[in-house]
Parts: structure tokens; sequence; C-alpha cells
């Protein structure tokens, strides 16, 4: 089909008073200029109009219901419009269009919500989610005591799967970022202590922050943004395809094998993590301590002892289980919170990595306030 | 070529690996015609389908679109092609982010030049045309049966007045009712606009009822082409059992009736 394509759709008055010639393609392409034609089209005041079709040389669906519309149109106004000359094919497509347009009644637009209204179904959303939330927590729980009770419940291959995707490949990225947090802390709180000539409290600084607070944080976050969010999408997209409902009817607890597996491994995980974090962190606060300060590797570990107790390594990898607990959380919580498609699976893991990241800093503040109230 | 021919496949092979699935597919598709693809599972009808629509390069042999090859087209080219086909993929393949009012505007808004409320208009007709209530249009895919789902992808596939539209299992999970109502359309869309349709299906009822044509699949080519009286009385192995079954014989016994 090579042939020219046919000339926009136009609509001519004359030769007779009332008569019209619709020439050219009615088609969508054309719409909007054939819509403004029409409209400056000097339509008699009474009477009939003649509409001769027969130059009329394509017609798709759109452009039949424009020309449904005129009709429509004209009669409304008191005319009597009058179609001659439509192909055989074109009438039956005005026809089809006709016959389907009847049957629907156009949709009223769905009303715009006030602000007050947007305000207040925001909150109810916000306290809504807050309380599932905690109900699968509740739900979590009872899932662990049931399966503590019988051990023999704990999917073993599920929980190496995720201590092998949430420890033990987490250990390259994890090693590169905390060296390089040491070597920023140390060459920044360097170039202050050099003014002193307190070169050597330099190993204080750097073990206390990272043994203390930056390791157990810094391993939180990676998790959160490598598992965490991996948690929701996997679950989410499990949601989206039935797959959780399949394993209800066949009789396993999406619980007990999506949840736990994952919590328990990360509870494990992150310990380990954040002690690994730990050795990256003064190694490169070491590293910088002997390029930038003259404190070899020798007297940075024989100071260590001294300058830090095992009360704060114990601190930091004891707040480890519970950011991991709050990461695997809500990741799964967000995973089942999924509904429809694809694009709900990415909101959820979007807000799954959001409230784990807003929630564990959370949990380090008040570890810090339970700490100085303890005097620890 | 004859001018009238719309599609037009030759020499195609298809392997994936070491597998081939199709070793000298031969296929002319006339225009305003509807052509039925069948054939049992893993014989390739999807694949077929997605080649013909550009989705998937065949490994060796051509196809025409409107007489143009389509292995050598530059991008413009092919989208100029585009323009001409709509699609409706097996399970909707509806933008779940979209309104079913937003999916059928997406390519009326990529491809045309109209105000915003024409266009909205012109995607309510589509929906109306496709036989949906119009409190459908301001619903997410995911609010719909699946009945209305396949009927929101056709509204899309609509879109654009294609010459050339491509339904794969259009009646696939559908109630009696609402197939009929998809066979009915599909008919009506073909006389009324001059549609040609290429359909994959396994709906014996909705073939007798809609199909002019049948290919029928097998043995990695084409193995039987006519009507579909022809290939119910064919004597192929292949093609006996699939039509031959209880369900073919109810399916004609049904077709026969209502004539």
């Amino acid at each position: 089909m090579n042939s020219a394509l046919p000339p926009p759709g136009d609509i001519e008055s004359g030769p007779d008073a009332g008569t019209f010639r619709l020439t050219g393609a009615w088609t969508t392409a054309h719409l909007e200029r054939l819509r403004l034609r029409l409209e400056r089209s000097p339509w008699p005041a009474a009477g009939a109009v003649r509409l001769q079709a027969g130059a009329l040389e394509a017609l798709d669906t759109g452009g039949a219901w424009l020309l449904q519309g005129l009709l429509g149109e004209l009669r409304g106004r008191g005319l009597q419009p009058r179609l001659d000359g439509l192909r055989g094919e074109f009438t039956a497509l005005l026809e089809l269009v006709r016959e389907r347009l009847g049957e629907s009644v156009p949709a009223a637009p769905p009303p715009r919500e006030g602000t007050l209204a947007w305000l207040g179904r925001e909150a109810w959303r916000r306290a809504e989610e807050g309380l599932a939330l905690l109900a699968f927590f509740g739900e979590t729980v009872v899932a662990l005591g049931r399966n503590l009770l019988h051990p023999g419940r704990i999917r073993r291959h599920a929980l190496l799967e995720s201590l092998q995707s949430a420890g033990v490949n987490a250990l390259p990225i994890l090693a590169l970022l905390s060296f390089l947090i040491g070597v920023v802390i140390a060459y920044q709180g360097g170039v202050q202590l050099k003014t002193y000539g307190a070169n050597i409290f330099i190993v204080e600084l750097v073990t206390i922050t990272m043994l203390r607070e930056l390791a157990p944080l810094m391993a939180a976050i990676i998790v959160a943004g490598r598992t965490g969010s991996a948690f929701t999408a996997q679950i989410g997209t499990m949601q989206v395809t039935e797959e959780i409902d399949a394993l209800r009817t066949i009789g396993i607890a999406p619980m007990d094998l999506l949840v736990l597996p994952k919590l328990f491994g990360l509870v494990l995980a992150l310990p380990l993590l954040t002690v690994f974090a730990d050795a990256f962190g003064v190694l490169g606060g070491m590293t910088m301590a002997t390029l930038m300060l003259d404190v070899s590797f020798g007297d940075f570990l024989d100071r260590v002892p001294q300058a830090v107790s095992a009360t704060s390594f114990l601190i930091g990898v004891g707040k480890a289980p519970v950011f991991a607990a709050i990461i695997a959380l809500v990741g799964c919580y967000q995973g089942f919170r999924v509904s429809g498609g694809a694009d709900s699976v990415g909101r959820q893991t979007t807000k799954s990595v959001v409230q784990s990241i807003f929630l564990v800093i959370i949990a380090d503040a008040v570890f810090s306030i339970l700490y100085s109230w303890l005097g620890i | 070529m004859a001018a009238d021919t719309v599609i037009e496949v030759e020499g195609l092979r298809t392997c994936f690996g070491e597998t081939c699935i199709h070793d000298g597919v031969n296929l002319s598709v006339r225009r305003g015609e509807v052509l039925g693809i069948v054939g049992g599972s893993g014989t390739g009808k999807s694949v077929l389908l997605r080649e013909i629509i550009m989705l998937h390069e065949p490994t060796a042999g051509t196809i025409r679109l409107f007489g143009e090859e389509t292995g050598d087209l530059d991008e413009a080219a092919a989208d100029r092609l585009r323009r001409r086909m709509g699609v409706m993929f097996q399970h909707g393949a509806l933008f779940s982010s979209l309104t079913v009012l937003e999916n059928v505007m997406v390519p009326l808004r990529e491809q045309l030049r109209l105000p915003p409320a024409l266009m909205e208009s012109v995607a309510a007709l589509k929906i109306a045309l496709a036989g949906l209530p119009a409190d459908a249009g301001p619903k997410f895919p995911r609010q719909l049966s699946g009945g209305m789902l396949k009927r929101a992808a056709v509204a899309r596939a609509l879109a654009l007045d294609p010459e050339l539209l491509f339904l794969d299992e259009p009646s696939a999970g559908l109630d009696p009712v609402s197939a009929n109502a998809l066979d009915e359309l599909i008919l009506q869309l073909r006389d009324s606009l001059g549609l040609t349709v290429v359909m994959v299906t396994h709906d014996l009822d909705s073939l007798w009822r809609v199909s002019d044509r049948v290919a029928f699949l097998g043995e990695k080519k084409v193995i039987g082409l006519g009507s579909m009286e022809t290939l119910s009385r064919s004597e192929h192995p292949l093609i006996s059992t699939y039509f031959q079954g209880p369900r073919g014989r109810a399916a004609k016994e049904h077709a026969w009736a209502g004539r």
C-alpha cells in the first residue's frame, strides 16, 4: 500500500444553502482541525442540513465519533441533518460507534479532594501503616515462638541462603567503605590533633568512633540498602505473581519460609559484619595515622587497649542485632504490602530502604540515651 | 507480491541455541482477513507472532509487512510500521501505574498531536468500542477483572486505528459470555474498519466463529492452511487429532448449529 495519503478531512458549504460536502480523510490525526472547521461552518438557523459524504476518502473511529457528535449536535439545535452518499463500510463504522457510545454513559471525572480531606487521608494512612507494622511485628514474634518451640520447623536451607547473600556477599563493599570512613576520620581529626602535637590521640579518635558508632551504623545502612531492598522486591514480586497465595494453599506459612530465615540470617550476620567493619575502619585510620601523623602501626596497636575498653566494642556489636531485626522486619513487611503490579514493587522497595534507615538511626539515638543513663 | 497481501513470511527459521522451533515457515496474510494461528504447545505460535511484530529477530528468513522487509529497516521506518499495527498481549501488558484511560492515551500521546481534552474523548471512545463501561476509564489495571483487562488491552491496541491487529490468546481465561463478546467485537471491527486480524488462540469456538483462514503450526512449519472446514477434514495426523478430539467436534457442532 504505497498510494498517496488522502488529504486531511474538510467540510465545505454549498453549492446550495444548507448543503455541506465532507471531503478528505476524517481520521484521528486530523480531529482537532476538523473540530475547528465544524465550529466555523455556517450552519443554518433552521431547516434541513444535507451532508454529502460521497467525497469522503477515509474514516476511522475518531472521525466517525466526530461525525456522530456533529449529527447529534445539529439535531440538538433543532435542525434536520441528513447524511448522503456515505460508503457502505463507513456507514457500518458510524453505526458501530453510535451503538457502542450509546451503551456507555460518559463517566463523571472523580471529584477533586480538598486540602483538609487530603491531610486527613494522609494522616489516617500513616497511622494505619504504623499499626500494620506493629501487627506484622506481633505476627513475627508469634511465628518466632512457634519456631523456637519446634526447632525442626526452622528452614535451614533458606537460613543459610540468607546468611550467604546478606552476609558473605556484602563483605567486599563493606570492607572498602569502612576503610574509607576510617581514612576520612583520621584525616579530619589528624589535622586538628597535629596543631596541638597530640598525634597519638588519633588512636582514641578512630577506635572509639568506629567501634562504638560508625561501624554498626555503616554496616546497617549498607545492609538496609543491599538486603532490605532485596527482601522487599522478592516478597513483593512473589505477591504480584500470587506465589505467596500458592505457598499458603500448599500449607507453608509464608512467615516461616520467607520472613523468619531472613530475620535469623540478618540477626546473625549483622554483628559479624560489624566486627568486620570495625577491623577495616581501624585499618583505614591506622594507614592515615602512619602516613600523616607518623604514628606507626606498632605504636597505634600498642595504645588500642588503653584507648578503648571492651565495653565500647561490645556496645557497638550489641546494637547490631537490633538494627538487623529492624531492617529484616521492615523489608519483609513492605514486601507484603505490595499490591497490584510492577510500580507497587518499586514504591514499596523505596519505602523499605527509607524506613529502615530512618528507624535504624532512631534506634541508634535511643541507644545513646540509654547508655548515657546507664553511664557506660 | 500481490497488492492485497499484508504480511508475508518466507523461509522463516528460528533457533534458540541448539533447538529450532521453526524451520521453513511460509505464510501470507491477506488484507481484511482474520487469520488464526494454532498448533500444539511449544510449536512457536507466540514466537512467530513476536517475530512478525518485530520484537524478536528470526534466525533466518524474511518477513514483509505491508511490502517492506522488516529485517533491514531503520528505526524511523520501523516506527512507521508500528503505527499501523496494534498488539494485544496475552496478559494485557497494561501499564500498571496508569489508569485504563491513560493507558489508551499513551499511543495517542506518542504518535499524534491532539489537545488533551480531545485525546481523552478519543480514548474514551476506544474504551467504549472495546465494550468496557465508561466507569472503567479512571480505574487502574489491578482493579479490573480478567475479562475487563483483555478489553482494556484491546482498547489500547485500537488506539491508533491500526490496519493490522495482533491478538495473542484473546479469549484465554475469559468466561464464555466475554469470549463471545470479544469475538463479536473482532468481527465488527474487521467489517467496519477493514482491519486485518492475526490471532494466536486455542479457542476452537472462536476459531470457528471469527477466522477466515487458519494456519496450523507443527513439525516446525505451517502444515495446514485454510478455512476451519478444510482443516478439520485434513488427514494429517497432527491436525486431525487437534480438531477431531471431543472439544474440536463439540466446537464444530456448535458452529454449525449457530448458522
